[in-house]
């Protein structure tokens, strides 16, 4: 009798002790979201805000209305008229393939070779390139500038992405960290089968890190499109040559308190970004992720 | 042990060939660079008349500069804000995340918005979100009753530009500090739950030390992206001279490089903000020992 009525309070308070944690687990999972929410407020809206503005009639830009009274494409009419931007589309697009390309491929065959191939000196070599990322960009931009002047290219394309042929550490890395994970028994049943070192990079480690080389491609892409630095130095004023960053900032200083112009190109720049990460999402997040570095 | 495979014969050449682009970039690009910045540094060089020695007059004259004085100052006051919160935000955010929640890919894609984004496009939203008579932070505060704030005059700039780094970093920290919470083991919690710890305890005892490594790699990648931070500066910050209202080291080489030409002098800043960063690396390093948990 004695043991079933303890029996029965126990389970009892089991029960409730089970329920607590449940309201406890609810109520937790509502704050969660309720943070998140107002976080996610706070991420999108700047952008809700650029697109908003730059819909609106030049005459409405301080409305404060979310929604344009009257929406209007005038402003990206304008601001074509004012910024040959099809000219800074088109460089910066330009530009960004091709220091992908040039990453990809250069930094490509330096982490296939620190991966595959036993050589003198490997290591060392590996971990001086690996100490180079210790260095900032600024230290090499002035003895670059001077370089690039003494060799009259100064005022064109040229020094924004040719140093991207000089491979680098960052994409070396990110490479051969992945080039590693491929077993090396592959490698060698090629080269048994008579395969090159330049085979099988070619037809086996490219095709295999396929995820990898979006990734960093992505990076690349995007460090070189989101550029305002280097452009800003070799293309400071030719608007028929340089990047759309450069183009955004002379913009902002000819018009000052052109708000719904200014938000107009900000939105063109910032848009095919966006687009295509809807799209690549997850890869998009891995490049950034493989390396936690965004210079 | 090294592996790998062992190039034969004539493929010597290919492995030469497949890291040249590297090796010249190591030489020229960085090590060429870094000894041309150090040798400029010691020069008076204006780029349209030969260099004159100087010897250590550019150090000297950066020692008693007031302006240079000001620049460190700002990136350093720059640093002590934005690095804790970066971490601070970001882990608390990926903690959120962690959650096991309904959503958690959409809100880490809203999150990693303004990482994607162009830094000049995104400061130029908010330039105007901070602009001192409509900006709608302020058309916030006169609703509310407040004063109205002057967000981007040389006392308050510092802060606000430093509001957005964190905003725009907050999405990489929070997959940085994603990945070291979800590498740590169950089971520690579930047996913290058989000795009854609480949420708390469970925060400060294990989930803590257990992601301190991920800490220690988001600080040291903060701080150099701290002292190397441009774009959102040059943005926000610019006057009508061209100048800054808070002007960092970086901002500082590139006027005294690329708008008046001081070559030498450029180079001697440059070589002070190196020294900068490699110390507070190996500061960092240091210390690692003392609060970084390996397993």
């Amino acid at each position: 009798m004695n043991e079933t009525r303890t029996l029965a309070e126990t389970s009892s308070q089991n029960v409730s002790l089970h329920q607590d944690i449940r309201v406890q687990r609810v109520l937790a999972d509502v704050l969660t979201y309720a943070l998140l929410l107002i976080g996610s407020i706070a991420m999108v809206g700047p952008f809700i805000w650029m697109l908003s503005t730059s819909l609106k009639l030049p005459a409405d830009q301080f409305s404060r209305t979310l929604i344009p009274n009257t929406a209007t494409l005038e402003n990206f009419q304008t601001l074509w008229a004012m910024l040959p931007i099809n000219y800074l589309l088109i460089n910066s697009f330009k530009i960004a393939l091709i220091t992908t390309i040039g990453q990809i491929i250069t930094c490509g065959m330096a982490a296939f070779v620190f991966a595959v191939v036993r050589f003198r000196f490997r290591e060392t070599l590996f971990f001086v390139l690996l100490a180079t990322l210790m260095v900032p960009s600024q230290v090499t931009i002035v003895p670059n500038f001077i370089l690039f002047r003494a060799l009259g290219l100064y005022g064109t394309q040229a020094p924004l992405w040719l140093p991207a042929f000089w491979g680098g550490a960052f994409g070396t890395f990110l490479l051969r960290q992945f080039f590693r994970t491929i077993p090396l028994d592959l490698a060698e049943a090629a080269r048994v089968d008579g395969a090159s070192l330049w085979q099988i990079f070619l037809r086996i480690y490219l095709p295999l890190a396929r995820p990898a080389l979006a990734a960093l491609a992505i990076f690349i892409f995007l460090q070189s499109w989101n550029n305002l630095l280097t452009p800003l130095i070799y293309l400071p004023a030719d608007l028929e040559q340089t990047t759309l960053p450069v183009g955004l900032a002379l913009l902002q200083a000819q018009f000052p308190g052109r708000w719904t112009i200014q938000m107009a190109g900000a939105l063109v720049s910032i848009a095919p970004i966006i687009l295509v990460f809807f799209f690549a999402q997850r890869q998009f997040i891995e490049g950034i992720a493989l390396s936690g570095v965004k210079r | 042990m090294e592996t790998g495979l062992k190039p034969i014969g004539r493929e010597q050449w290919w492995v030469f060939l497949l890291l040249a682009p590297t090796l010249f970039g190591l030489l020229f690009g960085v090590f060429g660079s870094v000894f041309a910045t150090l040798g400029i540094s010691f020069f008076s060089w204006d780029l349209l008349t030969p260099p004159q020695w100087a010897g250590l007059e550019n150090y000297l004259s950066l020692l008693s500069d007031p302006a240079f004085g000001k620049s460190l100052a700002n990136t350093t006051l720059f640093s002590l804000t934005y690095v804790p919160g970066v971490i601070v935000v970001s882990l608390f955010v990926a903690l959120l995340l962690n959650r096991r929640i309904r959503g958690v890919s959409i809100f880490r894609l809203i999150y990693f918005l303004p990482v994607i984004s162009s830094a000049v496009a995104v400061g130029l939203v908010w330039s105007w979100i901070y602009a001192r008579d409509q900006g709608i932070l302020n058309v916030l505060l006169r609703g509310v009753g407040l004063q109205p704030v002057n967000w981007l005059s040389s006392q308050m700039a510092l802060f606000s530009v430093v509001i957005v780094n964190v905003w725009g970093a907050i999405g990489e920290g929070m997959i940085v500090f994603l990945a070291g919470l979800q590498a740590i083991p169950r089971d520690y919690y579930e047996a913290a739950q058989v000795d009854g710890a609480t949420a708390w305890q469970e925060f400060w005892k294990i989930t803590l030390p257990m992601i301190t490594p991920s800490i220690f790699f988001q600080a040291i990648i903060s701080t150099i992206n701290a002292f190397q931070a441009f774009e959102y500066i040059y943005i926000l910050t610019r006057t009508t001279g061209g100048g800054s209202s808070v002007p960092t080291v970086v901002f500082t080489i590139y006027r005294t490089g690329f708008n008046y030409f001081r070559m030498g002098e450029a180079c001697a800043q440059a070589v002070v903000l190196t020294v900068i960063i490699v110390v507070l690396t190996i500061i960092y390093f240091q210390m690692q020992r003392r609060w970084v948990v390996y397993e």
